[in-house]
This record gives C-alpha cells, sequence and structure tokens, in this order.
C-alpha cells in the first residue's frame, strides 16, 4: 500500500502472558479499544514500526505529487487544471498531517526529509512509474487513490491516536479523488476511437502495479501478525486486494474496458472475482530502487528540497530579525 | 546550514460558533507564516473561520501519569451531576 512491507522487529507474536506488567497493560488497552496518545507508555518496536509506517506513507503522499504534476501545465482544460491542481494540493496536506503524526513519535521533521532524500526511506512502488498521457492521470485517481481508499479508511481505527485522526482527515479528502479520476476516463471513453484506445492503454500499465500497492502476501508474515496485533494494521494484503479487485472490475465493465487479466473470472461459490498476481520480481525491483522512474522521482524531491534552502533560510532570518526588534521595542518602552 | 523551523500546534474555529479546537501542527519561521500555512494546510475545504497557532514548545501539558491525581478525585463525586437528584414529577420541569 502506500506503506508496503513495514518491518516490526518482531521475530514472533508474544502472548499476554509473557510480557511484563507494563506491556500488558498497554496490549490490553489496544485490545479494548484505546487509543493510545503521544506521551503514554508505549513498546520500542510499537513506536519505531509506526515511525517506519507513517513515515512511509507520508513520504508516499509527497512523492506522488510528482507524476501528477507532471500534467497540471498540460490538462485539457482550465477547469481540469484547477481540479489536479487542487487534488495535488490535498496530496500534499496529507503529506503534512502525516509528518506531523510521525513528528510525535520522536523523530524530526528534518531527519524524516533526509532519510527520504538518501533514498534510506521507502515510499510506494506505484509512484515509480510515468505519466505518459491524460488517460494515466484518469487512471491514477480511480486505481491508485482507489486502491489507497481501500487501505486508508480501515487505519482511521488505528490505535495511535495521532494517526488515527490524520487518517481521519485524509479519508475525508480522498474520494474526491477517485471520482476526479474516473470522471476524466468517463468523459475519454465517449471521445474518439484514439481517446478510447488511450485510456484502454492507460489501464493495461496501470492495472498490475494498482494491485501490487497492496504488497505480497503477508498470511505467513511475523510482522503484518505484529502490526495486526497492535491495531495499526487491520487487514491482510489479500484481503484487501481481493476487496480492490471486487470494487473495480465492474468500474472497467461500465467504462467498456478490458482488464488485463487472462485469469479473471468471476467466482460464485466466493463471492468475488479470481484474479492473477501481479510479476512480483517486478515489485521487488522497483521496491529495490529500480523502477523506471526511482531516480527521478528522488532527483526531483532532493531539487526541490535544496533550491528552496535560500528561502527558507531567508523566512528564517526574517523571523530572527522581527524577534529582535520586538525586543528592543519592548526595551525602549519600559 | 539550515535549521528546522519551529512546530506550531493549530486550532481552528468551526463556522458554528464553537470553541477553537486543535486540528494538527505544522512548521513555519514565525506566527504569521504559521497562520498562512495552516489556512492551506488545515482549511482547504472551509472548515473554519478562524485560526490560532501555538509554537508547540510553549504548551505545558499534564503527563500520562498524572491522569489518576488530576481526574480521580472528581469520580466520587457524584452529586455534581443532575441525575443525582431525584425530583417528583408533579414539580414539573426543572
Ligand atoms: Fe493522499
Ligand atoms: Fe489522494
Amino acid at each position: 500500500m502506500y506503506a508496503q512491507m513495514v518491518k516490526t522487529d518482531s521475530t514472533r507474536l508474544r502472548s499476554l502472558d509473557e510480557m511484563d506488567p507494563v506491556e500488558r497493560a498497554f496490549q490490553e488497552r489496544v485490545d479494548a479499544g484505546q487509543k493510545i496518545e503521544p506521551k503514554e507508555w508505549m513498546p520500542e518496536g510499537y513506536r519505531k514500526t509506526l515511525v517506519r509506517q507513517i513515515s512511509q506513507h507520508a513520504h508516499s503522499e509527497i512523492v506522488g505529487q510528482l507524476p501528477e504534476g507532471n500534467w497540471i501545465t498540460r490538462a485539457p482544460t482550465l477547469e481540469r487544471k484547477a481540479i489536479l491542481l487542487a487534488k495535488v494540493q490535498d496530496e500534499a496536506g496529507h503529506g503534512l498531517y502525516l509528518y506531523c503524526a510521525a513528528e510525535t513519535l520522536g523523530v524530526s521533521r528534518d531527519e524524516l526529509y533526509e532519510q527520504l532524500h538518501s533514498g534510506k526511506a521507502k515510499y510506494s512502488s506505484i509512484f515509480n512509474y510515468p505519466t505518459l498521457t491524460w488517460a494515466d492521470i484518469g487512471a491514477i485517481g480511480w486505481l491508485v487513490d482507489g486502491a489507497a481508499i481501500m487501505n486508508q479508511v480501515p487505519l482511521q481505527r488505528c490505535s495511535y491516536g495521532p494517526y488515527s485522526r490524520a487518517m481521519i482527515r485524509i479519508c475525508k479528502e480522498e474520494s474526491f479523488h477517485q471520482r476526479q479520476g474516473y470522471d476524466i476516463l468517463m468523459k475519454m471513453v465517449k471521445g474518439t476511437p484514439a481517446q478510447k484506445a488511450m485510456v484502454q492503454d492507460a489501464l493495461n500499465r496501470w492495472w498490475w502495479p494498482s494491485l501490487m500497492m497492496f504488497g505480497p502476501s503477508d498470511d505467513a508474515s511475523v510482522h503484518s501478525a505484529q502490526s495486526m496485533a497492535w491495531k495499526i494494521k487491520q487487514n491482510s494484503n489479500d484481503e484487501l486486494r481481493q476487496k480492490f479487485v471486487d470494487q473495480t472490475v465492474p468500474q472497467a465493465k461500465y467504462l467498456g474496458l478490458t482488464v488485463p487479466d487472462p485469469d479473471l473470472t468471476w467466482n460464485e461459490e466466493k463471492g468475488g472475482y479470481d484474479f492473477g498476481q501481479p510479476d512480483w520480481e517486478e515489485f521487488f525491483n522497483v521496491i529495490a530502487g529500480n523502477g523506471p522512474c526511482n531516480a527521478e522521482r528522488l532527483e526531483a524531491r532532493r531539487k526541490a528540497w535544496n533550491d528552496g534552502a535560500w528561502f527558507r533560510d531567508g523566512l528564517t532570518a526574517h523571523a530572527e530579525k522581527m524577534a529582535e526588534r520586538r525586543a528592543a521595542a519592548k526595551i525602549a518602552a519600559e | 546550514m539550515s535549521s528546522e523551523w519551529p512546530l506550531w500546534e493549530v486550532f481552528i474555529r468551526g463556522q458554528h460558533g464553537l470553541n477553537h479546537r486543535h486540528v494538527g501542527s505544522l512548521h513555519a519561521p514565525d506566527a504569521e507564516m504559521a497562520i498562512n500555512n495552516a489556512r492551506d494546510v488545515y482549511t482547504r475545504r472551509n472548515e473554519g473561520v478562524s485560526i490560532w497557532v501555538v509554537k508547540s514548545a510553549d504548551i505545558t501539558a499534564s503527563a500520562p501519569s498524572d491522569k489518576g491525581p488530576l481526574f480521580d478525585p472528581s469520580n466520587s463525586k457524584v452529586y455534581r451531576h443532575p441525575t443525582f437528584f431525584d425530583i417528583p414529577d408533579e414539580v414539573g420541569h426543572m
């Protein structure tokens, strides 16, 4: 998902009886559905895992602006341009809500940026694919934001208060993102045959990377079990992927598109679709930094950060000067 | 050389004559920029009519361990709630 394959430092799940009284009290509060707040005691593994998960999520929101930003200046109408701008601006906001949530766990913003810019931190694999046509912008809203919603809705109930509250704000804004994307595609499939073909091509390219967003099957993963026990993850990757496919296939049909999966069939018995597996080798490659746009994305982030340094310093200098003047005026008045 | 901007806590008053409510935090070099940034980060959809910003470092918070001493004493004072008193129906609305 936006945070894929988050490690927990746990090698196996421990029972309540194996925990010391403090940790047991913590786990019982989590089990009872209580929220954990910043200054409260928490296991170090819980804190570290949350920092990883929330910061990965934040980095994804920030880097996620880049593929869409590519089309702001080329949107087909002024209205589409304004809508896309608003959408991308929301993503910047999502990144900021999440960085703030991560900072309540004792990491600084500069540390988090440094981890992103140095390539140490991960962000979602999906943003390392190029946006080649305007239909890609529609496909991203529909599929990528759609997959994000699948994952973020349950995270609103996560055990860590600041993360949960950030997710609630984010979820309120996401459905606009998905609808604006689908709306782009609804227009295009009613256009010329070339425009309709462009939409099909976008679906062909974005379908499998969208399914990869949920991460590989984690049914046997200790990390996933631990995250679920801590209630910072609510559903397995396969569960969410299934829900996404079931929701999305009828939407593709409505657009008159073909989902590029020869194994896709309705399974009456389970009341959902059977479908093929994405190319997981490709996924691990993208995660390892070798996707089509990894280098370009990181370079764009570093450039934005470095090019803005003089401006950030200027604002700091201005703030210091004004503070000095205020102090001097106060002394003069006394 | 750049140093990190301080963290500000943001409080927003919604449309309906409510109290300002904490909505999150952000970094800004000074209070004025904090308000400008808060406008963009927290009120993109008319969520508010007024913004307060306070430097996070200036907030004094009770410690989680103080929860007992601070709040337990009021648990035993049930007479502070109107439902503690039985008023006969004949008395009418009270
Ligand atoms: Fe987002
Ligand atoms: Fe979004």
